[in-house]
């Protein structure tokens, strides 16, 4: 997995609320047996019209947005399907943290698992970024996840809270499966006693 | 001993490793596999030399993309990135030694109805898929959710997740239901109660006399829609209707073992004075039936009621309610009943069970469907749709005008050739009414299959009260 240390980019201000996983890649992309190049079809229904064209009001079609690295978000973002084509889309185009007030549960999880920095923060916070994202290419946003900050264009730092386990496997680009299998003696031990306990599982 | 609830119990009961910070090894006892979000994960296992661990424990069908007409076992009938989907998962559970329900099975059908079906779901155990509907086994007390590719390839290599553990909610609908509501209007309103993020972080468990009332097959469709809450799982106590509908399924434990199992599942309840993060409670006969009008499963409102005006809501949820409107083509004021209706789909993990066919045909029998209405029932499995064949449900659903079809997830996520097309406003059973879920600018109103009925015999959204 990618590491993800510190991140100087571009924020792209997305309001609405309850973007959801069809939005951030509907499920005609979903029939692929690749986990890469599904950047090209991120927020595909807005951001291009039925004959593929690009819908210029879009944020990320906007020529000040189009390298943004980290995505402000209204609330809830993420909601509905388990798909991880979506932290894959997100991740493709080249989206590396995405800040809102609240996620869905599993597409929080899917985008640790793929060095993508998901960030909670209260609302007035999430308004400051947004005000901040809303002036274009030229506010760049810093965000290290080693000191758990992020600084907006004029200085102003916000902390943040993550999880210690999850913030050691990102900063370090941690393979869970590599992980777990250290604890494999463990788990060959539960196994022998849930044999016992419950051995019509 | 502290007072624990049923999710503690379940998730004692499967922490294989625990660290100093809480993170914790959950071992899964079983993990369902369907064709879309697998095949990634297979892969990364082929490419890293791993074996499935405990392949005994998984258990493969594929659902999302397979036709529902006739001839779908060949490939050709299938759109070839589909096929080659379907032939994936094929290799892959005969590589790596999975069970595995291919398209020509009988027992073939969506993933959630199959397991509890051929018994593979039973109280007290841990179950995943890639797959945010798991929700739906925990009406057996089964701690069950979803979980990304990453994490399947995880559960496919060592049989566990990495896991925190989450808050507890408990749902306690009371009393009686009042004729005409069901089990989807229960879980409909409780998500307009409490919002698509209200129960993120939480495990629910729900509860009360309406939900201990309603049979397992209702309380699949209240435990499956526990994620459009926002929820990591539903669960629902196991009671004597939880092992009737068990004993005797082709996975269930037999003899001295089924007695030790019922043993210990009789303990799987929430301990008098266990502590619950939160507590919502409904009254079972304030419910009505309901429907959404908008594009988020939280907007809902009782048949009754009219389209909402964006400033009826407060925050970032206007300028969301704007664009659902806009995109859903209502006016606000405009009666929910007023509502025309293109298309009804009944079917999905939510609504297409065997009870959820008997109710809507209750509703269709001896009529016919609106002139120029497309309807479709498409049973949740091959064992569904048969049964419905034998009580002449079929015959009901053909007679009125209804295409009777071949199981899968169909209309629910339209990645099979079921989908609305653009404009084309839909009654559905299904679980979530997301702006292009069921075809690219299609319109969505989540229902019961009563309700759906009720729309497809007359026409618009109508209040299923008037044709009982």
């Amino acid at each position: 997995m990618d590491k993800f240390t510190k991140l100087t980019g571009i924020a792209a201000p997305m309001p609405l609320v309850n973007i959801d996983t069809d939005m951030i890649i509907p499920k005609v992309f979903l029939k692929t047996i690749k986990r890469s190049g599904l950047g090209v079809n991120l927020f595909d229904e807005m951001r291009y019209d039925r004959e593929g064209n690009e819908i210029e009001d879009f944020v990320l079609n906007k020529p000040a947005y189009r390298n943004a690295e980290i995505l402000v978000a209204g609330d809830n973002f993420g909601c509905g399907s388990s798909r991880e084509h979506a932290p894959w889309a997100i991740k493709d185009f080249g989206i590396k943290c995405v800040i809102s007030t609240s996620f869905a549960d599993i597409f929080y999880n899917n985008c640790f698992k793929n060095g993508i920095l998901p960030i909670v923060l209260p609302q007035e916070d999430v308004d400051k970024l947004m005000d901040d994202a809303n002036r274009g290419a030229n506010a760049t946003v810093t965000v290290d996840l080693e000191n758990q900050t992020i600084t907006g264009p004029d200085g102003g730092e916000i902390s943040f809270e993550v999880d210690a386990f999850r913030k050691h496997c990102l900063l370090n680009g941690l393979d869970d499966i590599g992980l777990t299998m250290e604890k494999s003696t463990s788990i060959d031990a539960f196994e022998e006693t849930a044999a016992q306990a419950r051995p019509w599982v | 001993m502290s007072p624990k609830t049923l999710y503690d119990k379940i998730w004692d009961a499967h922490v294989a490793h625990e660290a100093d910070d809480g993170t914790c090894l959950l071992y899964i006892d079983r993990h369902l596999v369907h064709e879309v979000t697998s095949p990634q994960a297979f892969e990364g296992l082929r490419m890293a030399g791993r074996p499935v661990r405990a392949p005994e424990k998984t258990i493969a069908v594929p659902d999302h993309n397979v036709p529902t007409t006739p001839g779908r076992e060949d490939p050709a009938n299938m759109t070839e990135d589909s096929a080659i989907q379907v032939a994936a998962l094929d290799k892959n559970a005969k590589e790596f030694g999975i069970h595995y329900y291919p398209v020509t099975d009988i027992r073939q059908g969506i993933v959630h109805i199959v397991g509890p079906e051929q018994g593979w779901t039973l109280p007290g155990m841990t179950v995943v898929c890639g797959d945010s509907h798991t929700a739906t086994h925990g009406a057996f007390g089964a701690l069950a959710h979803g979980i990304g590719t990453s994490e399947v390839e995880h559960v496919l290599a060592t049989q566990t997740l990495i896991q925190k553990k989450s808050k507890n909610m408990k749902v306690e609908i009371t009393g009686k239901l009042r004729p005409g509501v069901t089990a989807k209007d229960i879980t409909l309103a409780v998500i307009g109660a409490t919002g698509t993020a209200g129960g993120t972080g939480y495990v629910i468990e729900y509860c009360g006399e309406a939900i201990r009332d309603l049979s397992m097959e209702g309380r699949m469709t209240v435990c499956n829609m526990a994620i459009e809450g926002g929820a990591r799982a539903g669960l629902i106590a196991p009671d004597e209707k939880t092992f009737e509908y068990v004993n005797g399924r082709p996975h269930a434990p037999k003899g001295a073992q089924w007695e030790a199992a019922l043993n210990w599942w009789k303990t799987l309840y929430t301990d008098e004075g266990a502590h619950f993060d939160q507590v919502i409670t409904l009254k079972g006969e304030e419910i009505e039936p309901v429907v959404t009008w908008g594009t988020s499963p939280e907007d809902v409102l009782p048949i009754t009621a009219t389209v909402p005006a964006p400033e009826d809501f407060e925050g970032g949820k206007v300028e969301a309610a704007r664009r659902s409107i806009d995109y859903m083509g209502l006016t606000p004021g405009q009666k929910l009943s007023d509502i025309a209706i293109d298309t009804v789909f009944i079917g999905s993990c939510t609504n297409g069970r065997i009870e959820d066919l008997r109710a809507a045909a209750e509703i269709v029998k001896g009529k016919k469907i609106k002139d120029g209405m497309r309807a479709m029932v498409v049973p949740g499995s091959g064992l569904v749709r048969l049964q419905a064949e034998e009580e002449g449900l079929a015959d009901v659903f053909k007679e009125a005008g209804f295409e009777w079809r071949l199981a899968g997830c169909s209309m629910c996520l339209a990645m099979n050739p079921d989908q609305l097309s653009e404009g084309e406003r839909c009654a559905s059973t299904s679980n979530r009414n997301f702006e292009g879920r069921q075809g690219y600018k299609g319109r969505t109103h989540l229902v019961s299959p009563a309700m759906a009925a009720a729309a497809a015999i007359t026409g618009k959204l109508t209040d299923v009260r008037e044709l009982m």
